[in-house]
């Protein structure tokens, strides 16, 4: 590996966007039979690097070398022609056509007359020597989304890429799913590619890739092999100077036994279909000034949870109480008007009406409210959404601006101001701090405590542990739709937490 | 407040410019077609002005086609706004006109100032539970809304037809399929001595109201909010399949007015052809309109001018009345390549 140059090698990128420096890095490079992880906060730059890499941005300055030779890079097509191929987080298959067209569809120079057969012939030797088996005729519309995945690979196989850019694959895959991407990969080095696996989650990097570059605000931040790289210096890597956080002051633990119930889940269960998770047998009980924590690997029924408090859910089998009332079949409204606040994880999906200006965005869902004849008092809506974005510590954005336009870390302010003005009872934050800078986050999580303190239940869903741990009184770990483990405080250590969230807790135990 | 009157000022004109712009590169291109099929386009238009704007009866004329197409536009209108794709105006306005006389032949022995409040209610309910039944199907996830209005409007001719060839039909006129003539207290009142009808103010008032409870109310906003992002409205415990039921039956209700106008004050009786397609055309009107209330009336002004450009061809230069399909399309035309093509294609 020394002598031999390597596959794709970038020198000294610079890349803008108006006055924002989205990259500058000095050096990266992917060796023949690597996996080299790309790891970085939200927004440090990684998926700016890959798209130059992939000719979809063009760099402001910088040189790209292949196999040791300077190349230019003008468009994916290039990139395709030098060999490097790229998988997006959103797939690109076109939904009506077959796998087999699908794939045949991104060959180079296709012949007027599909070789379909000798195409099939390819896929049939690549699927078995990579794991990536799907029925070559199933229309793409009808596939899981892990086999959408394998189909984007085998494409990008056939096609003769030899570096492969993987943009966050496992952001949407079970982890089962996961660990069979991952033994792919694993494959695919063997037989001599370069792999980019761009992730912003430390245990992936640390479960496959050969070397991790961290990213940190556009800049290479630093290159770990896997026999030095540790949680604790890529995480030092991935933040860091950024301050450490004040640690809250400890919880106050009498005040469980005060609160009365707030939420309670009694055996419940749900059906899946939609792809949703399941949940089996779920019994959870939520005081009154109390903090539960779910943690769990995302995919394992977080999301079917929070809607299942919410009323977006209902349940099949057993009963959902609110303030010791039946809750089970009350709808979205009826659950909202009773004091349940919802923090949702993508406010740009789940919360906002993009098309509507932020004025409007905070004045739905909240109930009656603000009624005024057949209107709304927007006057006293202002007033008190003037009041809540203070409190948070948000500047206020201008209401009149359309939601659509605002950033992401701004529209969750705006839902976050919105959810949290009425002082709710009972607050379901589902990853309430994904995408907030690091000051925001902090002052969401104080946020939260301050309402737990002030007597409101908290559903704390995350997948941060330092986050559960910072403000959780209990941790629940749920893990395919179950409850596999509930954690005190004394508790709350990653190592005690993290088997149960990947299952292997049954193992742990019998060693 | 000023800044309000600013903008619907700013906004006024930048529709008045757009609708100019509109009709002159489609007059254009209707012109040369008229030029190819040997036809004088200048005199055509000439014409069609002077009948329109020389005199009153001509304007009255106008006046008396924007009724029906208000009516229909608002009905594809208020569904669009959440979401939905109402193309069944034209079977909604038979409806609103059979349920209309129905109660105009049934209580015939009343006044005016009974039955006129209740044909209103009729033809509101006739069209809107026709509207309704898209509205259930489509809460119950079962069909598609687009779908099923466009089937409805094949059947309710049919059930007008029934009527008028079977319990209705008038024995004075036996030859000829219609209802017996309304009693003149269920005539809706007419205006300057012209065909001018109260349905004028209603469809106004209907076009009005759709504005307020759009910009204006809570309804309004939690309608936009459903349009915008659906996803995000259930999660926030807007009840979306009441605001369905609710908007389809309204919308409906507003075409089935345009249904009881036409047999109410212009027919004056159940007849079978009783619109040549205002539904479909109120459908071009509203999307062309983009929903918004003022582009209603003024692209409904536009589209019962063409009718009258129809009218005009046929009379003077012996074309058939079905040449202005070609103008309503070419206008088509013009809208779609002036939007970009990245909302025209979404």
């Amino acid at each position: 590996m020394d002598s031999e140059p390597p596959l794709l090698e970038a020198r000294g990128i610079a890349k803008r966007f108006g006055a924002v420096v989205a990259n500058e890095v000095m050096h990266f490079s992917v060796h023949r039979g690597e996996v080299l992880g790309l790891l970085g906060e939200n927004g440090a730059g990684k998926s700016t690097l890959a798209k130059i890499l992939y000719g979809y941005y063009t760099p402001d300055a910088g040189e790209i070398f292949v196999d040791g030779k300077p190349v230019a890079i003008a468009s994916p097509r290039d990139a395709r022609a030098l060999g490097i191929g790229m998988v997006f987080q959103n797939f690109t298959l076109i939904p009506a056509l077959s796998v087999l067209d699908n794939v045949a569809l991104f060959q180079k120079n296709l012949p007027a007359i599909v070789p379909r057969d000798a195409i099939l012939d390819r896929m049939h030797h690549y699927a078995k020597r990579f794991h990536l088996a799907v029925d070559p005729w199933m229309p793409a519309r009808q596939l899981a989304v892990g086999d959408q995945q394998k189909v984007e690979i085998l494409k990008q196989l056939l096609a003769g890429a030899r570096v492969l850019i993987l943009d966050e694959p496992t952001k949407v895959l079970a982890p089962q799913e996961s660990e069979g991407l991952f033994k792919t990969l694993g494959e695919l080095r063997s037989e001599g590619l370069g792999i980019i696996l761009i992730t912003h989650k430390l245990r992936e990097v640390l479960a496959c890739a050969d070397r991790i570059c961290v990213m940190r605000q556009g800049r290479m931040a630093g290159v770990v092999g896997w026999r030095e790289a540790s949680e604790d210096n890529l995480l030092a890597l991935m933040f860091g100077d950024k301050p450490i956080q004040p640690a809250l002051p400890p919880l106050d633990a009498k005040r469980h036994d005060r609160g009365h119930s707030a939420l309670q889940l009694i055996d419940v269960s749900t059906s899946g279909g939609n792809g949703a998770t399941p949940l089996h047998d779920i019994s959870i009980k939520l005081r009154s000034g109390e903090t539960v924590g779910i943690a769990g690997v995302s995919g394992n029924g977080q999301r079917e949870l929070g809607d299942l408090v919410l009323g977006l859910l209902r349940p099949q089998r057993g009963a959902k109480l609110l303030w010791d009332e039946d809750a089970s079949r009350w709808s979205v409204a009826q659950v909202r008007e009773a004091g349940v606040a919802a923090v949702p994880d993508d406010p740009l999906a789940h919360a906002c009406i993009p098309g509507l200006t932020v004025r409007e965005n905070l004045a739905l869902g909240s109930g009656g409210r603000y009624h005024d004849g057949l209107g709304l008092d927007w006057q006293r809506l202002d007033a008190d959404m003037n009041k809540s974005f203070a409190r948070l510590g948000f500047p206020r954005p201008n209401f009149d601006a359309r939601a659509g336009n605002l950033s992401g870390g701004n529209l969750q302010r705006v839902v976050l101001a919105r959810e949290l003005a009425h002082h709710p009872k009972l607050i379901v934050a589902l990853y309430p701090t994904r995408g907030l800078d690091a000051r925001s986050t902090v002052m969401v999580r104080e946020q939260l405590r301050d309402m737990r303190d002030r007597g409101a239940a908290v559903l704390l869903i995350s997948e941060d542990l330092d986050e559960l741990f910072e403000i959780s009184d209990r941790l629940i770990v749920l893990f395919r739709g179950v409850i596999a483990a509930e954690f005190l405080p004394e508790n709350f250590r990653a190592e005690t937490v993290g088997p149960f969230m990947v299952g292997a807790a049954e193992h742990a135990n019998a060693a | 407040m000023q800044h309000d009157a600013v903008t619907l000022w700013a906004c006024a004109s930048a529709r008045a410019k757009a609708f100019a712009l509109v009709a002159a590169v489609a007059l254009g291109v209707f012109a040369t077609l008229l030029v190819a099929a040997g036809k004088d386009p200048l005199k055509a238009y000439i014409d069609t002005l002077t009948y329109v704007f020389g005199n009153a009866y001509g304007f009255s004329e106008l006046l008396v086609r924007m009724i029906p197409l208000m009516f229909t536009a608002v009905a594809a209108a208020l569904p669009a706004r959440i979401g939905l794709i109402n193309v069944g105006a034209e079977g909604q306005l038979y409806m609103g006109a059979w349920l209309a006389t129905a109660g105009a032949l049934t209580f015939s022995d009343q006044p005016a100032f009974v039955l006129l409040p209740l044909l209103t209610v009729l033809g509101f309910v006739g069209g809107g539970v026709w509207a309704l039944i898209a509205g259930v199907l489509r809460a119950m996830r079962l069909v598609n809304e687009t779908i099923s209005t466009l089937l409805l409007n094949y059947i309710a001719p049919l059930i007008v037809s029934y009527f008028i060839f079977g319990p209705w039909r008038s024995p004075e006129t036996a030859s000829y399929p219609q209802s017996p003539p309304f009693v003149d207290a269920a005539r809706l009142p007419t205006f300057f001595h012209s065909r001018v009808h109260l349905g004028l103010l209603y469809a106004l008032a209907a076009v009005a109201l759709y504005g307020f409870v759009l910009t204006r109310t809570r309804f309004g906003l939690e309608m936009r909010a459903i349009g915008g992002n659906p996803e995000a409205a259930r999660r926030l415990g807007i009840p979306i399949v009441r605001y369905v039921l609710i908007v389809m039956f309204a919308a409906g209700g507003v075409a089935g007015l345009a249904g009881m106008a036409e047999v109410a004050a212009i027919q004056g009786r159940l007849v079978s052809e009783l619109s040549p397609g205002y539904g479909f055309i109120g459908f071009l009107v509203s999307w062309l309109a983009g929903t918004s209330p003022v582009g209603i009336v003024t692209m409904s002004f536009l589209f019962a001018l063409i009718s009258s450009v129809g009218d005009i061809l046929q009379i003077t230069q012996g074309l058939p009345y079905a040449v202005v399909n070609i103008l309503m399309a070419v206008i088509l035309f013009v809208v779609l390549g002036r939007q970009n093509s990245g909302s025209a294609a979404r």
